[in-house]
């Protein structure tokens, strides 16, 4: 198997007593599209949290390209490659959708230049092509805050996109995106992710989703994993199918 | 349209003061008190109400009687050197204010800018106390002209360096850094996910109001003659905000509109009643019932409505 490119190595959290991560690890390598299933409340939001900065855990250690980034700032971690699109999408709500592409698009190259405008006929089309590819091309100059919540959530994995990371973590990427946009959505992502060689790491509670697009799954629960392999071994699995698949 | 009418409005003001040199003066209070609202109003972008930015603008009018104190005779110089010295003040003091936000900021720019005051009223042997320090005319170009010459030639300049500055601050709005400022307001953890710091995002903007500031208080310095303690008072920074929030955050050009819609105000209402805040209070009401986006706003919905 090629190199990983994140490690998360016995990561405890506990928030009130309660354990978010007991000891587990995980590793995603280089292509791969990791899929994270479990309960509601098992601490898969939290994973993500650790892995970006957000929280840092009581012990353990995260590691990417093998460099430790546990105490790293989520604005650190970016910068090395890392994007997120969240749960609950994060958004410039009173700038137009265009805005929170091409402000993405200047974090990555060009931030500090002061003189020239933010809108540049390049960063526009770059804009608009990441927009085309999540199907919000015709929302373009929308103020971001009108647009229904599926579609926000769309921006915000666009949002993601536009920082050209070279691993990607998503936070229930089909929720709150309607049944007939869920598998369109998922195939333009994924072939996004394809060609622009992204490794990603998704949490999923939409099991279709997870056993057509997921290359290994994961399955977390109370802080431990529980179950891991490909998805047809983990839904093969009885323990799974009674414990999370019936109730995720 | 929108470049037609503000050329239009600079031309008008540079007639206006040609032909009724009277108000040259006030005109020229009100462009110093515009550059030191826009300060305000550059932070309002990023949800950041400073009541202290009236600290910025004494601090670089002391320093303009200071360095005039210390020899330095040449107003270009002495305009740049005083708002360097205002840059660099804001740069320390938004070192650590730009970890706040909310009331926390504005109580903790109240806070700092009042014990400037305290410090400019009660150290008497450097500041002249309440009495404060005089800031003579300087030479331009060299040559130093009589009173009134030299209040025109403030005046225009003034005026040049509203549309100067003013044309760099809009680039600065417009550029990613500028973006970035209003986007603090919206969503700050999505700006870290970018990976953009919000603290020199915000220390950048700090620093660069601060500047604005200065640049205003060494005008009023040199326009008035004379500065005192009370140009870092509380309210005097409460009437940055006003002007602010009056001409609205929207453009640039807002903080020029307020400030001069506000001194033409409290110049016409001064020659019929003492309780001119009176009216300025009736106008703040009004302008924040009915034009939320302040007068530049209404500007701005013609010309969407035009479009």
């Amino acid at each position: 198997m090629s190199r990983p490119i994140l490690e998360a190595k016995n990561l405890r959290v506990a928030f009130n007593g309660v354990k978010a991560a007991d000891g587990a690890s995980i590793a995603i390598h280089d292509g791969e599209f990791l899929a994270i299933i479990g309960p509601n409340g098992s601490g898969k939001t939290t994973l993500l949290n650790i892995c970006t900065g957000y929280i840092r855990p009581i012990s353990g250690s995260v590691l990417l390209d093998g460099n430790d980034i546990t105490r790293m700032s989520p604005r650190a971690i970016a910068r090395r490659g890392v994007a997120r699109a969240f749960q609950i999408p994060q958004l410039f709500s009173a700038q137009r959708v265009i805005d929170n592409m091409m402000l993405a698009l200047a974090a990555k190259d060009g931030l500090w230049s002061a003189i020239r405008p933010l809108e540049t006929a390049e960063r526009r089309d770059e804009a608009k092509a990441l927009l085309e590819l999540v199907g919000l091309d015709g929302d373009a100059d929308r103020i971001s805050s009108t647009l229904p919540e599926g579609h926000r959530k769309l921006l915000d994995i666009a949002v993601a996109l536009a920082l050209k990371p070279r691993l990607l973590l998503l936070d229930e990427p089909t929720s709150g995106v309607s049944a007939l946009e869920r598998f369109p959505l998922m195939e333009a992502l994924m072939s996004a992710l394809r060609q622009r060689r992204i490794t990603a790491l998704f949490v999923e509670h939409d099991m279709d989703v997870v056993a057509r697009y997921a290359s290994r799954v994961l399955v977390w629960n109370a802080g431990n994993i529980m179950a891991e392999g490909r998805p047809d071994e983990v839904f093969g699995n009885a323990q799974v199918r009674e414990r999370v698949v019936g109730v995720a | 349209m929108r470049i037609i009418l503000a050329a239009a409005a600079v031309v008008m003001l540079a007639a206006l003061a040609f032909a009724a040199p009277w108000l040259q003066f006030v005109l020229t209070l009100a462009i110093a008190k515009g550059f030191a609202a826009l300060g305000v109003a550059v932070l309002l972008r990023a949800g950041l109400i400073s009541i202290g930015h009236a600290m910025f603008f004494a601090a670089s009018a002391y320093g303009a009687a200071f360095l005039a104190r210390a020899g330095i005779n040449d107003l270009g110089l002495l305009l740049i050197l005083s708002v360097l010295v205002s840059a660099l003040i804001g740069a320390i003091a938004g070192s650590f204010l730009v970890r706040y936000r909310a009331i926390f900021f504005a109580m903790l720019n109240l806070a700092v800018s009042m014990v400037f005051y305290a410090l400019c009223a009660k150290l008497y042997g450097v500041t002249g106390g309440t009495d404060g320090l005089p800031v003579p005319i300087p030479a331009v170009f060299g040559t130093v002209f009589a009173e009134p010459v030299f209040k025109s030639i403030l005046f225009y300049l003034s005026l040049t360096l509203m549309v100067l500055v003013g044309l760099a601050v809009h680039r600065y709005l417009d550029s990613p850094l500028g973006h970035a400022l209003s986007a603090v307001h919206s969503n700050e953890i999505r700006l870290e996910y970018l990976g953009i710091p919000v603290w020199a995002v915000l220390l950048i903007a700090y620093t660069i109001s601060a500047a604005l500031a200065g640049l205003g208080g060494a005008i009023a310095g040199f326009a008035i003659g004379r500065v005192v303690p009370d140009f870092a008072f509380w309210t005097a920074s409460g009437h940055l905000v006003l002007i602010a929030v009056l001409g609205g955050i929207g453009g640039v050009p807002g903080a020029f509109i307020g400030a001069l819609f506000l001194e033409l105000l409290h110049s016409a209402a001064v020659t019929v009643t003492d309780a001119w805040n009176l009216f300025v209070g009736i106008t703040l009401i009004v302008v924040i019932m009915f034009m939320p986006q302040g007068i530049y706003g209404l500007f701005e919905r013609k010309e969407a409505q035009s479009s």
